[in-house]
């Protein structure tokens, strides 16, 4: 019983950093209606700000952990905004697919020149946040896993009320509707769709550096393996819904660990994915997601 | 951006010196990526190697010359990189890998160019099988494999063992095997077997598993990067028995990542800069010299003498062309090295003692020797 206790707990903190990454895919897909395939690298520079910054502020302190975190957020929302000014604006009307490709284009960019700027060779992260474990009979939790668990739920809440509470949500609402329209009542697009990115890649940062908390090895590769399961989670979980993402990011984290702690660990990704395959062919839309009918 | 630079000037010394036509050898290694340690210090030790012996007038009175790729530690492209290597350099002999996996990758092109490959520190069996031209001069995975089983159950005392291995890697699953093919008919038991995979970055699910499971210690046949992160979460998760591995674990990264975690852990390897024996202590000397106080590791040694023991062939055989150099390198026999004696076997592999560190407060320490 504890064992299994303990795999949930395992299961639920791993699902939480998927759902942080998913929740940027998601909003981004929410507003524009394609997925920003470079949001996976964002996460990943993220990282590797925090790993700058926390050479510079004392270790094992709340006050470095949050300008490390910070930090990051801030520094990853100016990428994003900056990606989305050079990359995206301009294809602005261009057919989805064309998109689509800038933005792997991109992901790769990014992969490939943190190859130059920080080298491939795998750095290890340092322990800004203090960090000590807590156990309960059998059950053992690292702070840092407390520390993901919430940062997500206060983040995907705070989404939620940006979204559907505030006047720029509004605006993001209504150009994800319908953007003409949206421009005809006096919304500016450029400015709520830079916005948006600014966001989902602030998320991305925090997501890089919880993820490297845990998991204190960086490459510039790091972002490839969670961005591909968070784009999953966040389709699972119904694309564009942000209760989805988190749901979806769950969902898979426990499938995950649940069957890498059985005899079957050898086919985790396999039987995660095949679960995937399923769910999606009774629900298309996935598990939170509306059907639309495309008009023609 | 170092590299490249050093090899020009390695370039530039030897025109300078000789007149001659240079013997090309084709280097390929994980110089960047998830191992890059692995390739760097194999790295390090094959030029070190190379500008001694051009220094003492070459081989043949040529001077030789390096041509090396990197493979990023990806896999498929060491094929890539060795075929490079044969058509456009025409490198008579080849060096690498210091994995298993990505020498299988290039042995069969090898082979079929009839061009010799010596890895310096592969030790899947299998790598050599590949046919008559793949050689290594370091010791296999079936002897590692009993140098553990039989570590865990003299040194250690454990009776019930949990393996966890990379499912992707065939070094990996084959120290695994080896190891229980030992250690179970010794009367341990691997109570649980548990996989993971390369560039996995979690472990928990699996170390919950084998702590349900109770046991006294447990082997992890796998690289530094994994393991590392492995005994880092198998201590938040409250196991504290302890962990060993084989020479996948050989780098600084490892500590660099585990830290405190891997106080009471165990890894074997190829040798240890710490041996007192006068040869180890000079070629240590050297090394440290060459690359800015850099300690040397297994695979600095095991690059350093796989172009040793290539030179020698080719004084041997008076020429560089394949099938004679081949028969040559098949013949080595107590050529002396850094990592020990090396004689090739009818299976083209090396015969060597593996050498057991202990992990204690952030540093590596010998522990103990054990000849084959």
């Amino acid at each position: 019983m504890s064992e299994f206790l303990q795999q949930l707990l395992n299961g639920l903190s791993l699902g939480a950093i998927y759902a942080l990454i998913a929740l940027g895919y998601t909003m981004v897909y929410g507003v524009l209606r394609f997925i920003n395939f470079a949001h996976s690298d964002v996460f990943m520079v993220g990282a590797f700000i925090g790993y700058y910054i926390g050479q510079k502020v004392p270790q094992n302190t709340i006050g470095g952990g949050l300008v490390v975190l910070l930090g990051a957020m801030l520094g990853c929302a100016l990428l994003g905004m900056l990606i989305e000014r050079l990359c995206y604006r301009p294809l602005r009307g261009a057919a989805t697919l064309n998109v689509l490709i800038t933005a792997i284009g991109v992901s790769l960019l990014l992969e490939y020149s943190g190859q130059v700027f920080f080298g491939a060779t795998p750095r290890t992260f340092p322990s800004v946040f203090p960090s000590t474990n807590f156990a309960f009979g059998d059950l053992v939790i690292s702070s840092n896993q407390v520390v993901v668990i919430v940062v997500t739920a206060l983040l995907m809440v705070g989404l939620q009320l940006i979204v559907y509470r505030t006047k720029i949500g509004t605006a993001m609402r209504a150009v994800s509707l319908n953007p003409k329209a949206a421009q005809l009542v006096g919304v500016n697009n450029d400015v709520v769709i830079s916005f948006t990115f600014g966001l989902g890649s602030a998320l991305a940062g925090a997501g890089g550096i919880l993820y490297a908390l845990n998991y204190p090895s960086i490459d510039p590769l790091m972002g490839v393996m969670p961005g591909l399961k968070a784009f999953v989670a966040a389709v699972l979980g119904g694309i564009g819904n942000i209760p989805g993402a988190a749901l979806g990011g769950l969902l898979l984290g426990t499938v995950e660990t649940f069957v890498n702690g059985s005899q079957w660990s050898t086919y985790k990704d396999a039987i995660a994915f095949a679960i995937l395959i399923i769910i999606l062919l009774f629900r298309p839309a996935g598990l939170l997601g509306k059907v639309s009918v495309e008009k023609v | 951006m170092k590299t490249p630079a050093l090899f020009l000037t390695l370039l530039a010394t030897a025109t300078a010196a000789f007149a001659a036509d240079p013997i090309k050898l084709g280097e390929y290694a994980s110089l960047t990526g998830k191992e890059a340690g692995f390739g760097q210090t194999s790295h390090h030790g094959i030029i070190l190697a190379l500008e001694e012996i051009n220094a003492t007038g070459g081989v043949l009175g040529r001077p030789l010359e390096l041509a090396y790729e990197d493979n990023q530690t990806k896999s498929g492209e060491s094929a890539t990189a060795v075929k490079k290597l044969l058509s456009r350099d025409k490198v008579v002999a080849l060096i690498g890998e210091v994995s298993s996996g990505r020498s299988l990758e290039a042995a069969p092109i090898a082979q079929a160019a009839h061009i010799p490959m010596v890895a310096p520190a592969a030790t899947n069996p299998k790598v050599t099988q590949t046919g008559n031209y793949i050689f290594r001069v370091c010791f296999i995975d079936p002897f590692q494999g009993t140098v553990m089983a039989k570590f865990a159950k003299e040194d250690l005392k454990a009776k019930k063992v949990a393996i966890l291995s990379s499912v992707s890697n065939a070094y990996s699953l084959g120290l695994a095997k080896f190891f229980k093919e030992t250690f179970v008919p010794a009367g341990g038991e691997v109570v649980t077997e548990k996989n993971f995979s390369e560039g996995d970055k979690d472990f928990r699910a699996q170390l919950t598993a084998v702590k349900a499971a109770g046991v006294d210690a447990v082997f992890v046949p796998g690289y530094y990067t994994e393991s590392a992160l492995i005994v880092r979460q198998a201590r938040d998760l409250g196991l504290t028995m302890p962990f060993f591995g084989g020479d996948g674990w050989e780098d600084e990264q490892l500590l660099k990542i585990g830290g405190e975690a891997l106080n009471g852990c165990y890894y074997s390897t190829h040798f240890s800069a710490e041996n007192t024996d006068p040869v180890v202590a000079g070629f240590a000397t050297k090394y440290k010299a060459r690359w800015n106080g850099e300690v040397p590791g297994a695979f600095s040694a095991l690059g350093y003498d796989a172009v040793y023991v290539i030179a020698d062939a080719i004084k041997r055989a008076g020429t560089t062309d394949g099938p004679k150099l081949r028969d040559a390198l098949a013949a080595t026999k107590n050529f002396p090295g850094v990592s020990g004696v090396t004689t090739i076997d009818k299976d083209r592999n090396a015969s060597k003692a593996a050498t057991i560190i202990a992990l204690h407060d952030g540093k590596a320490k010998f522990f103990k020797t054990v000849a084959p």
